[in-house]
């Protein structure tokens, strides 16, 4: 096992850091159903980390703990060092962790633009009266993240869309533009819920070269769930694999490609 | 047993009826609810317009006789025949239920896969559409409304108790055919879900729209259907309040009420629509009874929504209605 | 001229994020408002300033607040009448507690006033939405009504049950009581639109504004990108519960003159606001312009139509104004649920093209 405090370096030579965030015997039941039994799992900085198994394996679930939606009924959430209390999701999102959902969750009634602002709302400070008279620091603040925002448009090619309502996008880009405003957060680390799920392999080929570079450029700590195991095994660093709420592999993709009980789990086995 | 006990238990057998009422009401709102998550404002408007009718068929007016003497310059007011209640109930009856086919085709067609918000706000526009409708078809003045259910004091009631307590309950005959006529309604719905196909689809429907399209049950059926009963509710409901105080305006009013009942009974739930109903009509009369002396009258005004507001704080979904979980 | 967006090019976000990027329409808005303010004043009768014109102007403020909550939080209020009276009872005790304070600061505290009673009935909004909202809001609408015609105190024991206006004044000129004119009161009135028109519009451009759409469009998801509910719905809950105690105020202070909570303010007022916001638009500034105007005139018209014009009975007018507003609903839902605002935005878009449709 590696030490939390030092990184490693990865197959295709980039430095990962120490733990940023790091789950400990985490077990989530909804009445009687266990989705996450006694799981435990570290996110390193700078990495890309993927959560794998097969449906109803508990991956979104394991998410939602993440992001603050779920509270576990045990285990604790540490993140940069200290382990972080039971706390409304708004406020974990305002500590640094930003997400896309499975089932894309832009809002509809708003462009483009509007939407991936919503993302830099923890970065803008101007009050309810200076925003109310749209006075000097609200309007030149909102000028600012817009330059910071229109940044964002372009690293996702997605110029040509900025004022158009979401609801008249097709699937691909609305989760192009989800992306876009989790983005706009410039989050510690960022939650991607199945990016690539009912994309052809073009969109794939797309958001998988969106996802690298994010990481390339902003060095943004990473955590995916997705399905496309060709995708997962060359995009991520480290694999988490899940089987019925239980850990059942952890390591880099090679490793966990080679572990008799996550092929058991993905190729079945008689159990008896 | 001393005498405010005694008062207080009159307030509350009174409080009972004025209940029946908006259980009925309530009851037309979860059916339209279950059957298609659609929130209809209109239902107490829908017991206006209903007992208006059947007052006008009864009567034999002339419908529209006011627009049409307006337009035209004549002086018609009535065929000049009246009708028995046996025959004007079944004629009202299926002028509810050519207005549920009307509803289904000119409103909710046309708003399938809306949001919730959107449809409730269009009952709201139907239920402005169908008082002002009511209005022009029959009249807005007042009407009596007699389908030979026995009025007055019942002096069964009034016996019995001055015998027991050496106090006489005054309770209205009426209220007892209240009683009667909403259990037997609600008897009648029970069998009708539980042991006619229609009914077995009405509750399919009910649990699962898609896997009910997918069984091929007609969704548009099952709309006119539901809309239909409700009309039919409606109008028992309209006939009860008509014959207690008159077919007016006020009725639509009375029906609001039925709102706050949904709250305490859950929106899905029968049983909680009577209990509920029930619950408010007692309650605010009870409150109304021990409240008067400290805060004054005419607390049944906003009894019933702000129990309802307390309840929405600590058990929104109400005493009989499931607990929801919210996903993303 | 043609109304045209080509070659009206943007070189800075201040001027991408302007209220009107074209110019043709900045030039129609500052000519509107000139109209407004320099030539309605000299030409307006008494008739259809009180007929129409206040009234308008009142009803925009009130449709104003309904919308922020309704059309931009998406949170159903049926209560708007009840807060239309509290922010008239507020004028009442304040311009009586006070007799010396100025008349408009009267206005716009009795709109925070207002905003403090919608905060407290909106607390329920965190907890629950959609109907189950439009209820609670119901309790509002009923038990405050009930509070002003029951408690002597809010009316000061006056044995009509009544509040009356009494007369006030700004730099030697009436505005409110019988000898205030109705320029006085048109300009009063128009002054607050205006205001608070371009107070709604820098709200809903901002970071608030956004917040509040998120909420209306996905409220789960808004909280996980780290919206904080609680401000948002409350901070909605104040804002349209401040405008529509300013529409109230003036209702009162420079309309009626003198009101009873039960009469003034029953739940048909609340539900006519609503209507004027959903055929206007629901979520739009201009929408609630264009609702207001359309059912302020609405009963105008056909009274001059039916009863002065055929000679018809009033009452059978006032059923058949009813009718025609509850099926005119329905008819926005389904054909334009963003009402008369995006049927306006739909054409200019087409007139941009004009005369080439592709």
């Amino acid at each position: 096992m590696l030490d939390s405090q030092e990184g490693y370096v990865t197959a295709d030579g980039r430095q990962i850091g120490g733990v940023v965030l790091e789950l400990k015997n985490i077990t989530l039941r909804f009445g009687g159903v266990v989705a996450i039994k006694d799981i435990s799992f570290d996110i390193r900085k700078g990495e890309i980390r993927a959560i794998i198994g097969p449906n109803g394996a508990g991956k979104s679930s394991m998410l939602n703990v993440i992001s603050g939606f779920y509270n576990p009924q045990e285990g604790d959430v540490i993140y940069k060092g200290y382990k972080r209390p039971k706390m409304a999701p708004y406020k974990v999102s305002r500590m640094g962790i930003a997400r896309t959902f499975q089932n894309i969750a832009l809002f509809e009634g708003m462009s483009v633009l509007d939407n991936i602002m919503t993302g830099r709302m923890h970065h803008m400070k101007a009050g309810f009266l200076a925003q109310a008279m749209w006075w000097g620091k609200a309007q030149k603040e909102e000028e600012e993240h817009r330059a910071a925002v229109e940044k964002i448009i372009d690293f996702l090619e997605i110029q040509a869309i900025r004022k158009t309502p979401v609801a008249r996008l097709p699937y691909g880009l609305k989760k192009r533009v989800e992306l876009a405003r989790a983005l706009a957060a410039e989050p510690q680390i960022l939650l991607l819920d199945e990016p690539m799920a009912g994309m052809n392999v073009e969109e794939k080929e797309d958001m998988s070269r969106f996802i690298l570079d994010v990481n390339d450029e902003f060095g943004t700590t990473t955590v995916l769930i997705e399905h496309d195991m060709g995708v997962v095994m060359d995009l991520s660093d480290r694999v988490v694999v899940m089987d019925y709420g239980k850990k059942i592999g952890d390591g880099t993709p090679d490793e966990v490609r080679n572990n008799q009980d996550v092929i058991d789990a993905y190729l079945g086995v008689a159990h008896d | 047993m001393s005498d405010t006990v005694l008062f207080a238990l009159e307030a509350a057998l009174n409080g009972l009826t004025v209940g029946i009422m908006y259980s009925l009401v309530a009851l037309g709102f979860v059916l339209i609810f279950k059957a298609s998550g659609i929130f209809n404002f209109a239902q107490g408007v829908m017991a206006l317009f209903a007992a208006l009718t059947l007052v006008g068929i009864q009567t034999g007016q002339v419908p529209f006789s006011h627009l049409i003497n307006a337009a035209l310059g004549t002086n018609i007011h009535d065929f000049g025949f009246t009708l028995p209640a046996i025959l004007s109930i079944p004629l009202t009856v299926g002028v509810m239920v050519l207005m549920a086919l009307l509803i289904e085709r000119l409103v909710l067609k046309h708003l399938v896969n809306q949001e919730p918000i959107i449809l409730f706000m269009a009952t709201i526009g139907l239920a402005y559409f169908l008082e002002g409708l009511g209005d022009i078809m029959w009249g807005a003045e007042v009407k009596p409304l007699d389908v030979g259910i026995p009025q007055g004091m019942s002096s069964t009631v009034d016996e019995f108790t001055y015998n027991l307590f050496g106090y006489g309950f005054y309770i209205d005959v009426l209220s007892l055919w209240a009683l009667g006529i909403a259990a037997v309604l609600v008897t009648a719905l029970v069998v009708f879900s539980q042991y006619t196909k229609q009914g077995r689809a009405l509750r399919a429907v009910a649990d699962d729209h898609q896997a009910a399209l997918s069984v091929g049950i007609s969704l548009r059926f099952i709309w006119v259907l539901t809309w239909s009963i409700a009309g039919i509710v409606a109008l028992v409901a309209g006939i009860m309040w008509g014959s207690k105080s008159g077919v007016q305006f006020s009725l639509s009013l009375i029906a609001l009420k039925a709102l706050p009942v949904l709250i305490l009974g859950g929106f899905t739930s029968i049983p909680g629509a009577i209990v509920g109903g029930l619950l408010i009509g007692v309650g605010e009369k009870l409150f109304d009874f021990f409240m008067q002396p400290i805060i004054g009258g005419a607390t049944e005004n906003w009894f019933a929504y702000m129990l309802a507001l307390v309840f929405l704080l600590f058990r929104p979904q109400g005493l009989f209605g499931e607990k929801i979980i919210e996903r993303v | 001229m043609l109304y045209r967006e080509a070659g009206d090019f943007k070189t800075s976000y201040a001027s991408d994020n302007q209220t009107f990027p074209i110019r043709g329409d900045r030039m129609a808005y500052w000519a509107v408002l000139a109209v407004a303010f320099l030539v309605v004043p000299f030409v307006l009768g008494d008739y259809w300033a009180n007929a129409v014109v206040i009234p308008f102007l009142i009803y925009v403020i009130a449709a104003l607040g309904l919308n922020l909550l309704i059309g931009y939080t998406g949170l159903l209020s049926l209560g708007t009448a009840a807060f239309m009276a509290v922010g008239a009872y507020a004028t009442y005790k304040l311009t009586t507690a006070f007799p010396g304070m100025n008349i408009y600061l009267v206005f716009l505290l009795s709109g925070v006033v207002t905003a403090a009673v919608g905060v407290l009935f909106g607390l329920p909004s965190l907890k629950i939405k959609g109907f189950y909202l439009a209820v609670a809001t119901l309790a509002a609408q009923f038990f405050l009504i009930w509070l002003f015609t029951r408690v002597e105190w809010f009316y000061n024991h006056s044995p009509t049950g009544q509040i009356a206006m009494p007369e006030r004044s700004m730099f030697g000129i009436t505005i409110t009581g019988a000898a205030a004119s109705s320029t006085a009161v048109y300009m009063t009135c128009l002054i607050f639109v205006v205001v608070m028109a371009w107070l709604a519009r820098n709200l809903t451009r901002g970071t608030l504004g956004r917040t509040w759409m998120a909420i209306r469009d996905m409220d789960i998801a808004a909280e996980i990108i780290g919206v904080n509910p609680l401000i948002a719905k409350l901070s909605a809950f104040a804002v349209s519960s401040f405008f529509v105690g300013v529409a109230g105020a003036l209702m009162f202070g420079v309309y009626l003159g003198a009101a009873e909570a039960g009469e003034a303010f029953s739940i048909n007022k609340s539900f006519l606001v609503l209507f004027m916001v959903i055929i206007g638009g629901l979520g739009s500034i201009l929408g609630s312009f264009l609702g207001a105007a359309f059912l302020v005139v609405l009963p105008v018209l056909l009274k001059l139509l039916l009863v002065d014009g055929f000679g018809w009975p009033a009452d059978l007018a006032r059923h058949l104004e009813v009718m025609i507003i509850g099926a005119l609903i329905i008819v926005v839902l389904i054909a334009e649920p963003h009402g008369m605002a995006a049927l306006w935005r739909t054409m200019k878009e087409k007139l941009r093209l004009w005369p080439f449709p592709h």
